[in-house]
């Protein structure tokens, strides 16, 4: 398992970075934590014939806490996870990170590999689908913004062009009485999710919901956005019965394949299981947060 | 002799070198000139190789060879069988051996095809993608039914039919035992046991050396005397030209014994041809194909009992996933069928089994070797019978063990070492009690009420198991006192982490009274012991050290004698402590073991006729027959009632392997063989497809548990000794694996009260998406 | 192609290496077959088995999910520098040594590192802690429990050192 010849370049600058892939496309990859790229390659899954290292890029890393939260692209985990502010602005990741793998691989991971990699079991996604999260995509000719809904396309896929890259995320800032969950299930600590949920739950002044926003990863080609399946919810006290419906509208919305660890209607069951049970938590936050 | 060592908890003698990165593990080894091999694996189960073409692969630079099974020429030789089948009336055993590089015909995934020899592994692997390969495919055999009936592909195709082996046992009349119960309780049930999975893969490194004619060979193998013969044999070398060692080894549970696998039959004939040393290191990828597995057994069986739940009889027909080749025997099914008859009394036992040909990669004992298997059906049967007749399921064990006074036992079939199974010793009422006491089994029930009011899901399992241990042959061990008072030992086995180094410095430092530091042993070098057969079937322990044990006596008795010539005194008079023998009460006339062994090798004068010259002694041990441990698991765990994911709230082990050399090298054997028991039950699962492709085989996908999913384990033991042998140990390296499966079914469904639902759990590997899935499959 | 070539140095154990490698060598491999620092292990080169951990500037990551050229200019330590000149074991290989936290010893290292770093960050943690951490190295030998013991064990011994 070793990987097959490339042309290594360190890129000196993130114009340097952008002209190398300008000039290379489909045939480069960048290589930021390389916690992805490295084992796709090292099982020869992954080929490419220039490997871009953009790890020398400190512009690219970093978090900006302004109206928004802008995180650059190669931040890693490790960072997120010791910045107290930005957990407590993005509360989602204090929830997730430690279900990413395990620390020695989020001491490299960074959330702009993570994001461009696409693993639809991927925690990260999910969390920026329900956070609204918009991300800036560069290269050399310009530069777009994209929402998730954009970016993220397929399995693996996103609309990040042959000659671009992502180069920061921004988080909208979460509005007052808001709380949130994120809650997965996997075989093992670290592992990819068989189902995940993440809900973003922000209540009236009366404690009933005002606008509840619900991602779910693991269960689809895509992180699914499954807020409007939840929509149900706007308006109504925190009970049972409309968190169970709207469970049942996103258990009946997915449209989960089953893998190796689980069958598809056990991950139907555990998105319904999972996303009452985020639902209410996020919602208890909120309160807690009045 | 005093046992200052023998018993206690001694830290370990090869700790230090593993600590601070020193230890030669295969990889380790780095000869100037070394060139790397990487083999080509077939991509499909089963298929006809049309062509093979390696020209292009040739002119890669870096490149040095590439070899088909055309190459080998008379080289190419069907591996040996390993384990004769034992003489049982009516068997049926048909010989299909693995082949080292596939010809006409490649019958599993990852079976090697043809072998590439460059500078680096990176150029080798390169070159894998320059041979282009013509496969045709054929229908793949993988389900275990559907090969048996007429019509299938067949895996070896002059055989006319997949069957590896057909093997019918019985004692008692199980019929009339059926016909005069008072329950017949019958199941279906499927029992898969995973991979070895050792944290350090296999490899092989040969060093071919002309100008001495001498070949040495590191290998990952548990048994490096055998390997030595074998390949001098089919390299036609002499054993004396033929060195291999077994360095340190990354964990072997059993794989690492198979042989011979086609890498180390490549490497030492590649060495010869080029002249240059080679390396082959099995990536995690190979791993998957290429180390042999343990698999999938199908049991229809069924339990006949009486009123108070007395075993009158059990019977038993099962189906055993062979993979596509057989050279260890009967070995698997056969400690299934003789391991499924437990700690009970079953007067009537009616076993047959059929070991099935499939294009999966070849099946040989792992850790448990089968006896998982068997262990299940037993366990789950008196678990129904229990539910059926409301009996507790602790008190339908207690009611069937064999009693104390009964033994040996005669349990009248016959077992893989060739002799009828045979019981030794044991006491396994006490386990059993001293295993409910320690998890609280009455206070656990209060406890369940309490916390099922509350909306918690906990449940208990007991499982009780046997284990046959320590089987012979022999092994043998040479000790030898040196000029500098240090002892060293030799030994034949190879170790993989089992604690050899210390285990048996304690016997030896007890019989010539120095500091277990003071002793050297050496494992796993033919040059440095020549005879053995190697580390299987617990037997490490007990066999060599038995051998240790025999050759520290005579050296022991080799000193007094010189020292009571020396003094003019008694040997009675004499005292060995301390690395010296002195007189008793005379402290400072002493003559030490060093001064010893330079006398006993003296410059003049003739060696006495009948003895030999040296403070050395080498020994052979062979038990008659093996030792039988046992042992019982209790656990507690909860379940979440929506996902189905588990927590283990509380494990205890209680077990009886004889004489204890060291506790704490016993209880890290119990706590390794739960966790892979752990695994096996509800972790590691190999899934195929129906064309024979593994869909998981990464360590992503293939789960062992971590530290999260191990639980701590509370473990208590009794002493029943064995006497088999002079130090009355039992063999321990499998008993913590092998009866967690039906734990697990058990507790779970206890927890989830799952019997009341009418869903039972027949099968392991479980998981969470599984027991979902059979409870909405009970639920109409 | 001609093989791409690097010049790169590094510093590991407080020793610095000059070396010339192909860019596709793995961090591990370097480690292993170029430095000859062979106390570093292999077990999975896909990030899951935890036996190549290093440290990288003081934090643990996986050698085999890292190029060589990668590591230019950066500071690596490794299971041979724990002990002291003199030969004196570090507390957490002690440890491990007292509550025979090691059987075949080949996850060890990746252990030894990671457990390292992690006790000098969290002086006192609790058992479940020491397990969360331990879950990214597999062993397949030890169950875990005296490994569990001995990381115990290196925390309060660590703590009673310290001033
Ligand atoms: C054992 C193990 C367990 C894991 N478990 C999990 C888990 O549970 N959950 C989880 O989410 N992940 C998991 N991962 C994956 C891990 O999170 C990766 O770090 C992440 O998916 C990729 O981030 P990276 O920075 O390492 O990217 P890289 O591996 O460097 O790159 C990944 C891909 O993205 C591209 N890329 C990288 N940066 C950019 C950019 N800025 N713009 C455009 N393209 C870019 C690369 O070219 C490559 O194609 C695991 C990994 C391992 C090894
Ligand atoms: S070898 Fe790097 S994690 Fe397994
Ligand atoms: S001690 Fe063998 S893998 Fe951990």
């Amino acid at each position: 398992m070793k990987p097959a010849p490339f042309k290594y370049i360190a890129a000196s600058s993130l114009d340097h970075a952008l002209s190398l892939k300008a000039e290379h496309g489909d045939e480069a990859r960048f290589l930021a934590g390389g916690q992805s790229l490295v084992p796709a390659m090292n099982f020869r899954l992954a080929r490419p014939a220039v490997v871009i290292d953009i790890n020398g890029l400190d512009d690219l890393a970093g978090i900006d806490h302004g109206p928004t939260i802008r995180v650059g692209a190669l931040t890693r985990y490790c960072a997120l996870e010791q910045d107290n502010g930005f957990l407590r602005s993005c509360p989602l990741f204090a929830d997730a990170l430690p279900h990413i793998a395990h620390p020695q691989i989020r001491n490299r991971g960074t959330i702009g590999g993570n994001l461009s990699h696409a693993d639809p079991a991927s925690e990260l996604p999910a969390v920026a689908v329900a956070m609204e999260a918009r991300m800036r995509l560069k290269s050399a000719g310009g530069e777009r913004q994209l929402a998730t809904s954009e970016f993220f396309q397929g399995s693996l896929t996103t609309d990040l062009a042959a000659d671009e890259m992502l180069v920061d995320v921004e988080f909208p800032a979460l509005p007052p009485l808001s709380g949130s969950c994120f809650m997965e299930v996997a075989r093992r600590r670290g592992d990819f999710a068989i189902a995940g949920v993440a809900a973003i739950v922000t209540l009236d002044t009366e404690g009933r919901y005002a606008k509840v926003r619900l991602a779910l990863c693991g269960v689809g080609e895509t992180p699914f956005d499954a807020s409007e399946a939840a929509a149900s919810l706007i308006g109504e006290p925190c009970t049972d019965r409309p968190i169970k419906a709207a469970a049942a509208a996103i258990q009946a919305a997915i449209e989960p394949a089953g893998n190796v660890h689980a069958s598809a209607d056990y991950q139907r069951h555990l998105a319904g299981v999972l996303a009452q049970r985020a639902i209410r938590t996020a919602y208890q936050r909120a309160a807690n947060a009045a | 002799m005093t046992t200052r060592f023998f018993g206690a908890p001694v830290k370990r003698n090869e700790d230090r070198k593993l600590l601070t990165g020193q230890a030669l593990f295969i990889d380790d080894v780095e000869l100037p000139g070394m060139l790397h091999a990487a083999f080509l694996r077939s991509q499909a189960a089963h298929a006809r190789i049309a062509r093979i073409d390696v020209s292009r692969a040739l002119q890669r630079p870096g490149v040095v060879a590439v070899y088909t099974a055309d190459d080998y020429g008379d080289y190419w030789q069907r591996g040996p069988l390993l384990v004769p089948p034992p003489p049982i009336p009516g068997s049926v055993f048909n010989l299909r051996t693995q082949v080292p590089l596939a010809k006409d015909k490649v019958r599993h995934v990852g079976e090697p095809l043809a072998v590439v020899v460059a500078e680096s592994r990176y150029i080798a692997e390169d070159a894998l993608d320059d041979i282009d390969v013509d496969l045709e495919p054929l229908p793949a055999v993988i389900d275990l039914e559907a090969a048996l009936r007429p019509g299938s592909a067949l895996v070896h195709d002059d055989l006319g039919s997949n069957v590896s082996a057909h093997v019918h046992q019985s004692k008692g009349d199980y019929r009339a035992a059926a016909a005069n119960a008072h329950l017949v309780i019958k199941r279906r049930f499927a029992y898969e046991h995973g991979i070895s999975s050792t944290i350090e893969t296999r490899g092989v490194v040969a060093h071919w050396e002309a100008r001495s004619q001498h070949m040495t060979i590191w290998d990952t193998t548990q048994a490096p005397v055998f390997v030595r013969n074998g390949l001098a044999a089919v390299l036609g070398l002499g054993e004396r030209q033929v060195r291999v060692i077994a360095p340190f080894v990354g964990g072997g549970f059993g794989p690492k014994i198979m042989m011979f696998y086609p890498e180390e039959v490549a490497l030492p004939w590649i060495s010869m041809r080029l002249n240059r040393p080679v390396k082959w290191i099995e990536d995690r990828l190979e791993h998957f194909f290429a180390t042999t597995h343990e698999r999938g057994q199908i049991h229809d069986a069924e339990i006949a009992v009486a009123h108070d739940g007395r075993i009158l009889g059990v019977k038993d027909v099962f189906l055993h996933d062979g993979g596509a080749y057989d050279p260890y025997g009967l070995t698997v099914p056969i400690n299934s069928q003789c391991t499924l008859l437990g700690p009970y009394v079953v007067p009537a036992y009616d076993s047959t089994f059929t070991a099935v040909f499939t294009n999966l990669p070849i099946v040989t004992p792992y850790r448990g070797a089968g006896r998982q298997h068997g262990v299940f059906v037993i366990e789950r049967l008196l678990d129904l019978a229990a539910h059926e007749l409301n009996i507790d399921p602790a008190e339908i064990r207690r009611r069937n063990l064999i009693p104390a006074d009964a033994f040996p036992y005669k349990n009248g079939i016959i077992y893989q070492d060739f002799s009828v199974l045979e019981y030794d010793s044991g006491n396994y009422e006490p386990v059993l009690d001293q295993a409910l006491q320690a998890i609280d089994y009455s206070g656990f029930r209060q406890e369940q009420e309490k916390l099922r009011a509350q909306g918690r899901h906990v449940g208990i399992g007991i499982a009780c198991y046997v284990e046959g241990t320590g089987i012979g042959p022999y092994e043998g061990a040479k000790v030898q006192v040196q000029a500098n008072g240090k002892v060293s030992v030799a030994t034949g086995i190879g170790t993989q982490g089992q604690g050899h180094f210390t285990s048996f410095a304690q016997i030896v430092a007890d019989q010539l009274g120095v500091d277990v530091t003071d002793v050297d042993i050496v494992t796993g070098d033919t040059d440095q012991f020549y005879w053995g057969a190697g580390t299987f079937a617990s037997r490490g322990a007990v066999v060599a050290g038995n051998a240790v044990n025999e050759a520290s006596r005579a050296v022991r008795q080799k000193a007094l004698k010189l020292a009571s010539d020396a003094f003019e005194c008694a040997e009675e008079d004499l005292v060995l402590a301390d690395g010296k023998i002195s007189i008793v009460g005379i402290p400072e006339k002493f003559l030490s073991l060093g001064e010893l062994a330079r006398r006993a090798n003296p410059m003049r004068g003739a060696v006495k006729p009948g003895t030999e010259p040296g403070l050395e002694s080498t020994q052979y041990f062979g038990p008659p027959s093996g030792a039988t441990a046992n042992g019982v698991h209790a656990m507690i765990v909860e379940v979440d009632p929506d996902t189905f994911d588990i927590r283990i709230l509380k494990y205890v082990v209680v077990h009886d392997c004889g004489t204890v050399i060291n506790p704490l090298i016993l209880e890290g054997q119990i706590h390794g063989g739960v966790a892979q028991g752990i695994g096996n039950a509800f972790y590691e699962k190999l899934v195929f497809d129906d064309q024979g492709q593994l869909l998981n085989a990464s360590l992503a996908d293939y789960l062992l548990p971590t530290a999260l999913d191990v639980p701590r384990m509370q473990l208590g033991h009794t002493v029943t000794p064995s006497p088999l042998n002079p130090l009355g140990i039992k063999g321990a390296g499998e008993a913590g694996a092998i009866p967690v499966g039906p734990l697990f079914a058990q507790a779970i469904e206890d927890a989830l009260q799952l019997k009341e639902k009418n869903v039972e759990l027949l099968e392991i590997p479980l998981s969470p998406s599984r027991i979902f899935e059979l409870i909405k499959a009970s639920v109409p | 192609m001609q093989p791409d070539r690097h010049e790169i140095s590094v510093s590991v154990n407080g020793t610095p290496y000059r070396r010339s490698i192909e860019s596709r060598m793995l961090l591990s491999d370097f480690l292993r077959h170029d430095l000859l620092l062979a106390g570093t292990h292999v077990g999975c080169e896909h990030g899951v088995c935890g036996a190549c951990t290093v440290l990288l500037d003081g934090a643990p990551i996986r050698s085999c999910l890292m190029l060589a050229v990668q590591a230019n200019g950066h500071e690596l330590s490794t299971i041979e520098g724990l002990a002291s000149n003199a030969g004196e074991l570090s507390p957490v290989q002690k440890a491990m040594h007292d509550h025979h936290g090691l059987q075949c010893g080949y996850c060890t290292p990746g252990i030894l590192m990671t457990m390292t770093a992690f006790l000098k960050q969290n002086p006192q943690p609790s058992e479940d802690e020491v397990r969360e951490v331990l879950s990214g190295n597999l062993c397949r030998c030890t169950g875990y429990q005296h490994i569990v013991d001995a990381m115990m064990a290196a925390a309060q011994a660590m703590r009673a050192a310290a001033p």
